[in-house]
């Protein structure tokens, strides 16, 4: 499998992935824009594309050209950044840490983004002059710091294996966070603040602009690119650590470079669209049950399922309950739950 | 290929495990280290691999300390089998045996015909030609254990360690890996806790408590006063003319 991946990879079969994945994207994004509340049809929202990326002059609505071009079109592909970083970093992480159960959120920085979203929104610390976004980015990288620090202390007298002692500084740390996050709640919020946090931790693309999509998309694909450049170090941890160390893999140095990496990935995401569960933790499996154990394969596939499974979801969640939009982490997991049974039940009968 | 370690100490908070260990070896020998449970047998294995540094004194490849390697080169020099080493991932027995060559391939570079000639040879020389798209997990102890060892050929290293490669298999799978071990032309160092296997060896190192105590061809070391005060057990030596000495325990 991992000897058909490499020449895959470097044959004229990636340039087809390639090309596919991208017209299959190019097809999500489209339904992604038409689909919602008040559907609109493909074309217009090609046309509405044309005319403002390039200044063609097909005669469009104007309500439709903004809503298509500023509020759809941009929501559409931040879910797809989020969905394709998320399905990343969780497959990083799972592979790293060898443990199935690893996802984005395992170092504290869900935890921390919310802390930092209600330390600015609800307590008021810096309000005016940070937003809660920038305020979930520090409480982000505050966490994955303290999480990071603590995996440090702990492992410093200890040899080989570190990676049960950086799951238990997540799991310590986001406890922490998510008590200081509780606290603050409990102290100053009132009802309306302490629903518009909870949505806010479910996920909410709603505030997706351009802003958004100048940050997410170069974080993705810079973060993307870090990660399938160490694509066969991620192979080589298979069998564990030390095993990986024995085959030539600078197991502390790449381990730094693409936890630090995708952390950062992960916490510039949260901070703009909230904690979006399930995504991080399912696809990566899928897609192994799919494509197999190869990273070179496996990590563009888990960018395009994730970015097509969150852009599907964000589609899911403006249609289901007419006239209201539901938060997307609910259909993330309604959604991600019963397809992770699947594969998980399928997978055994192999 | 040579080794040369000298006056290494290895602490872990203040528990000392390895004290004042100094030994060499020279190119193609054959060396078994011999010991009790917990007598530092795998700490010294992990120091030599570079997976440990120890807390004072010197390991040298070929005169060069090998903290001095970049992970990448010492690992084309060096291969190491763990005692048992197992995945849960979908994995086949031939991708198990291509990471192999993870140190001789780059980050973008082409699986080449190469790279193939050496995992097939590396799968043949362990019998596992046959078993070669059987997933990982389908697998017997013996047979993962060859896939270990074969992937240390296909890595294509002058010098190998391996730590206990025997445990945990049944006795005839203990005699296929060993027999195996025997016709691998190369240097290496093998920890291994069956004193019967020890004798097919070139020499024995025999540690205990941390310490390195004795050293030697197995015939002139193994006897019965010997087993006794390494391993604290009663024994006898069974010499005849058409087999290897064997030990056998009394109590």
């Amino acid at each position: 499998m991992l000897i058909q991946a490499f020449n895959r990879v470097t044959s004229r079969h990636h340039f087809s992935f390639v090309v596919l994945s991208f017209f299959i994207l190019l097809a999500a994004v489209t339904m992604g824009v038409a689909i919602g509340e008040t559907n609109i049809a493909f074309s217009t929202v090609l046309q509405a594309v044309a005319n403002a990326a390039w200044g063609a002059d097909y005669a469009v609505h104007p309500i439709d050209q903004g809503v298509i071009w500023n509020y759809r079109l941009t929501r559409t592909i931040v879910a797809a950044c989020c969905g394709a970083a998320l399905a990343v970093t969780g497959l990083v992480l799972q592979s790293l840490l060898r443990n199935a159960l690893a996802d984005p959120y395992l170092l504290g920085i869900s935890a921390g983004a919310s802390t930092g979203a209600v330390m600015v929104t609800i307590a008021g610390i810096g309000i005016g002059v940070l937003s809660m976004s920038f305020g979930a980015l520090i409480g982000a990288m505050l966490a994955f710091g303290f999480v990071m620090l603590l995996s440090a202390l702990a492992s410093k007298r200890r040899s080989g294996n570190i990676s049960t002692q950086i799951i238990l500084a997540g799991i310590a740390g986001s406890q922490l966070f998510n008590a200081l996050t509780a606290f603050v709640i409990a102290k100053s919020a009132n009802a309306e603040q302490a629903r518009g946090i909870m949505f806010w931790l479910l996920g909410n693309l709603s505030g997706a602009r351009w802003q958004e999509v100048t940050l997410a998309l170069p974080v993705l694909l810079i973060g993307l690119a870090l990660v399938i450049w160490h694509a066969r170090a991620l192979d080589a941890f298979l069998f564990g650590s030390d095993a990986a160390a024995s085959i030539g893999i600078p197991v502390r140095r790449v381990q730094v470079i693409l936890i630090f990496g995708t952390a950062m990935m992960t916490a510039v995401m949260v901070s703009m669209v909230g904690a979006i569960g399930f995504v991080g933790l399912v696809i990566p499996h899928a897609a192994r049950f799919l494509f197999g154990s190869s990273h070179l394969i496996l990590v563009p596939a888990c960018a395009v399922i994730g970015a097509l499974f969150l852009i599907f979801c964000d589609i899911g969640s403006r249609i289901v309950i007419p006239g209201q939009v539901l938060p997307i982490g609910v259909v993330t997991a309604l959604i991600g739950a019963p397809c992770f049974a699947l594969v998980l039940i399928r997978g055994q009968k192999q | 290929m040579n080794l040369d370690v000298s006056n290494i100490q290895y602490q872990l908070g203040k528990k000392t495990l390895l004290n004042d260990i100094s030994l060499s070896m020279n190119k193609g020998e054959r060396v078994a280290l011999i010991g009790p449970n917990g007598c530092g047998k795998s700490t010294l294995l992990r120091l030599i691999c570079g997976l440990n540094k120890p807390s004072t004194g010197q390991i040298r490849l070929n005169g060069k300390a090998i903290d001095r390697y970049p992970r990448r080169a010492l690992a084309q020099h060096l291969s190491f089998v763990q005692q048992k080493a197992t995945t849960e991932e979908l994995v086949k027995a031939e991708d198990a045996v291509a990471l192999g060559r993870t140190p001789w391939i780059k980050a973008f570079e082409r699986w080449s015909e190469t790279h193939q000639t050496y995992v097939d040879q590396a799968l043949e020389k362990v019998s596992m030609l046959h078993k070669r798209q059987q997933h990982w997990h389908t697998l017997s102890g013996g047979e993962q254990q060859r896939l270990h060892i074969a992937r240390a050929l296909a890595q294509n290293t002058p010098f190998i360690v391996m730590d206990e490669p025997t445990n945990h298999l049944d006795i005839k799978q203990q005699m296929v890996v060993l027999s195996l071990i025997e016709t691998i032309q190369r240097t290496m160092l093998v920890a291994v806790h069956d004193l019967n296997h020890a004798l097919r060896f070139d020499r024995i190192i025999a540690m205990k408590d941390g310490q390195i105590i004795a050293q030697g061809r197995p015939e002139v070391l193994i006897n019965e006063a010997f087993i006794a005060d390494v391993f604290e057990v009663q024994s006898r030596v069974i010499h005849s003319s058409d087999h290897p000495p064997h030990i056998q325990l009394l109590n």
